[in-house]
């Protein structure tokens, strides 16, 4: 007996009993469609994890900070610790070749240090104020949206410069989405703790993936319904929770100055005997290459070894942390989701043994005609396998077609801060799952089948 | 050499520690050609004779040679396709499958012998038209008469063109006219030069064979002939065997 006619036979049988094959085929349904809906979830999530660290500065940032607790063997040189200063960024500069765009970084907690930025009777507080050198831009991905970022004179001449961040513009000028018309604040001057700056360059503004979906479809609606009011009025609370969100909000809150600027005009008063504070809060950089980071991390411990005569009062931080932390978040769901997808299947391929034995124990006397009239034990055997398999794979093709309509539907009923994104790999692993149930289900049927003796079938009523 | 050759044949069965001997001991030669009755009453081991015969089962001892193909030591697979390939069944309850309609059905065989799609339909078209059911080839068995589903079930055993047909107790599911139209059908066949086997328990069927074999006890009886010589058949048949034998 040729293949083809095996497959038409199980077809037959299977639209034979088109209501009870439906419901069978439900388990299979359910497995697919979750397996595949649960990996498009994952793999929406890891997206959102992966855009944040883009959003951070990606893997090649490397960031040295100063660190104010020594390691307990170095406790009693606590006094002699020199802190972050301008001279490790120079000796960093000379002497570690594989890192590039070396940037220090003073950095005040806008809260902490209780900054307030004022326009007329308009008061801002931003989360962070950055006295930093252009270089910043590219190691935190950052975009100057209009005007431009303050450069290398401004630095020098300690101008009284800045570049904010959208929110800040929201406070001080009004959130274009709430009074319908964006102001762009370049040239305007505010005071910061009560000095005079002018804002050359404001940012765009950083929004996740959903963010800019979401603002896509009102725009979108406000096109269709001309009478309602324009943009959107609702307040929708804090826009962009979770991880990923976060660090979006954090540089729309940041505003950056020239570090001579935050020397001078913020440090000069902070020290002991009214000069300025040298120390720097962090130095910023990038490695070359990915693939040589341990090395390039061994030179700056090297040159900051030296320059800081051994003691460690400072440390790395790289985003190979947080990315193995997104691996591991991700490993997780996606185990998890797995398990639950596998329990799915299981569940599902046990009502196709269900059913497949119910059905040969009603056929008894066909597979008896059949053996009389010379089937052999392998063809009742790959008859019965092949409806099996053609029940799990019909319901695999419509799991998959299900798991596309769930996936949308997720998306569109209850938007999460990352969209799931169905791929390729988890239809075609999940449909493989599918023919490997219908397989292993059809076994023990089969076989019973298969061996039943032709007369004893036959005599059977 | 004979067609099928039976030594000694013994088929035991053990029922809860009774030991019951369905066949003790038969030995037969059917030649081609033959058209044979098997008769004897209810639990005389004719079917269990003829499922041995039909290489539906194996006996316990004893030697069997099928067109000079050893059968008593054969494989269940070996079995299999001595079914399909050299073997007719007509049943008693006609066995077609109610889900195919009757060219479905009569094909079934040639499925398991790999024959192609288009020969397969061919072969069953002649086959029904043997048995003059050629205009009922998509119909399903459950819209037919008994008489026309025993007919494709005739069918189906000669779409193999098989060396030998076994008929279990074909017409004991028919009332008397339609079983007459049945047993015509094997004459014809018989006439056409094929081996046939009927098992019945009827006298009156077996008297209208050339060959009979009267089975008791699990041994061939013997004087069947005699005991059956002076018997009226209700059976008027238009051919009678007798002639061509």
């Amino acid at each position: 007996m040729n293949l083809l006619d095996t497959i038409l036979v199980g077809i037959k049988e299977i639209w034979a009993h088109k209501f009870r094959s439906m419901l069978t085929m439900l388990g299979i349904i359910l497995g697919v469609s979750s397996l595949v809906a649960m990996s498009a979830l994952v793999k929406g999530m890891e997206n959102g994890m992966k855009e944040a660290l883009v959003a951070m500065g990606g893997l090649e940032k490397v960031r040295v900070e100063a660190q104010d607790d020594l390691p307990a063997y170095q406790k009693h040189l606590t006094d002699q610790a020199p802190g972050l200063l301008m001279r490790d960024v120079y000796a960093l500069q000379s002497g570690a070749p594989l890192v590039e765009n070396i940037t220090p970084i003073v950095e005040q907690h806008g809260y902490r240090s209780r900054i307030n930025i004022t326009y007329q009777n308009k008061r801002a507080r931003p989360w962070r104020i950055y006295g930093t050198w252009p270089g910043i831009l590219d190691l935190e991905d950052h975009r100057v949206e209009h005007g431009r970022m303050f450069n290398e004179i401004d630095n020098e001449m300690a101008r009284s410069v800045c570049v904010i961040g959208v929110e800040i513009r929201n406070d001080l000028f009004g959130d274009p989405e709430k009074t319908g018309k964006e102001i762009i604040p370049v040239g305007k001057v505010i005071q910061i703790n009560g000095q005079p700056f002018t804002i050359v360059g404001m940012f765009e503004h950083y929004m996740t993936e959903k963010e800019r979906k979401e603002k896509e479809l009102a725009r979108l609606e406000a096109l269709k319904n001309p009478q309602a009011q324009v943009g959107v009025v609702r307040d929708k609370g804090r826009s962009g929770s979770g991880p990923s969100g976060y660090v979006f909000r954090l540089k729309n809150n940041s505003v950056f100055i020239p570090l001579q600027t935050m020397m001078i005009q913020f440090r000069a008063a902070a020290g002991v005997d009214e000069t300025a504070d040298p120390k720097l809060s962090g130095i910023y950089m990038k490695v070359k290459d990915i693939g040589v980071l341990e090395t390039a991390l061994q030179q700056i411990r090297n040159v900051l070894q030296v320059s800081h005569n051994g003691i460690e009062d400072w440390t790395f931080r790289t985003e190979e942390d947080l990315a193995d932390g997104i691996q591991l978040t991700i490993s997780n769901f996606r185990m998890s989701g797995v398990i639950i997808a596998a329990i799915a299947l299981v569940v599902g391929g046990i009502g196709i043994m269900n059913i497949m034995l119910a059905s040969i124990s009603e056929r008894v006397r066909e597979i008896g005609i059949r053996k009389a009239v010379g089937a052999t034990t392998a063809d009742i055997f790959i008859q019965i396998i092949m409806e099996s398999l053609v029940i799990a794979l019909v319901g695999g093709v419509m799991g998959l077609a299900v798991s596309i309509a769930l996936v949308q539907s997720i998306t569109a009923f209850t938007p999460t801060e990352n969209n799931p994104v169905i791929t390729l790999q988890a239809m075609v692993f999940a449909f493989g799952c599918s023919a490997m149930v219908g397989m292993v289900a059809g076994m023990i049927p089969a076989f019973k089948a298969s061996k039943l003796h032709p007369i004893q079938a036959l005599k059977y009523d | 050499m004979a067609l099928v050759e039976l030594r000694d044949i013994k088929k035991i069965y053990h029922l809860g520690g009774e030991t019951i001997r369905a066949l003790d001991g038969v030995s037969l030669d059917v030649q081609a050609g033959d058209f044979t009755s098997i008769i004897g009453p209810s639990g005389s081991g004719k079917s269990t004779l003829m499922h041995i015969l039909g290489c539906l089962d194996t006996p316990t001892s004893g030697s069997m040679s099928l067109d000079g193909m050893d059968i008593h030591d054969a494989t269940p697979r070996q079995l299999a396709k001595v079914r399909g390939e050299k073997i007719g069944f007509v049943f008693q309850f006609f066995n077609l499958l109610p889900k195919l309609n009757v060219a479905q059905n009569v094909e079934l065989p040639l499925i398991y012998q790999g024959t192609s799609g288009r020969s397969r339909k061919e072969k069953a078209m002649q086959a029904l038209e043997l048995v003059g059911l050629q205009d009922r080839a998509g119909h399903r068995p459950s819209q037919l008469s008994g008489g026309q589903q025993q007919r494709v079930a005739i069918a189906r055993a000669l779409v193999n063109d098989p060396r030998i047909i076994f008929a279990d107790e074909p017409t004991g599911n028919l009332d008397t006219h339609t079983g007459e139209m049945i047993l015509e059908t094997f004459c014809k066949l018989h006439q056409e030069g094929r081996t046939i086997m009927l098992v019945t328990h009827d006298p009156e069927i077996a008297a209208l064979t050339p060959q009979k074999i009267e089975i008791r006890d699990g041994k061939i009886a013997q004087n069947v002939d005699a005991k059956l010589a002076g018997k009226e058949s209700r059976f008027k048949l238009s051919t009678s065997p007798h002639q061509s034998s």
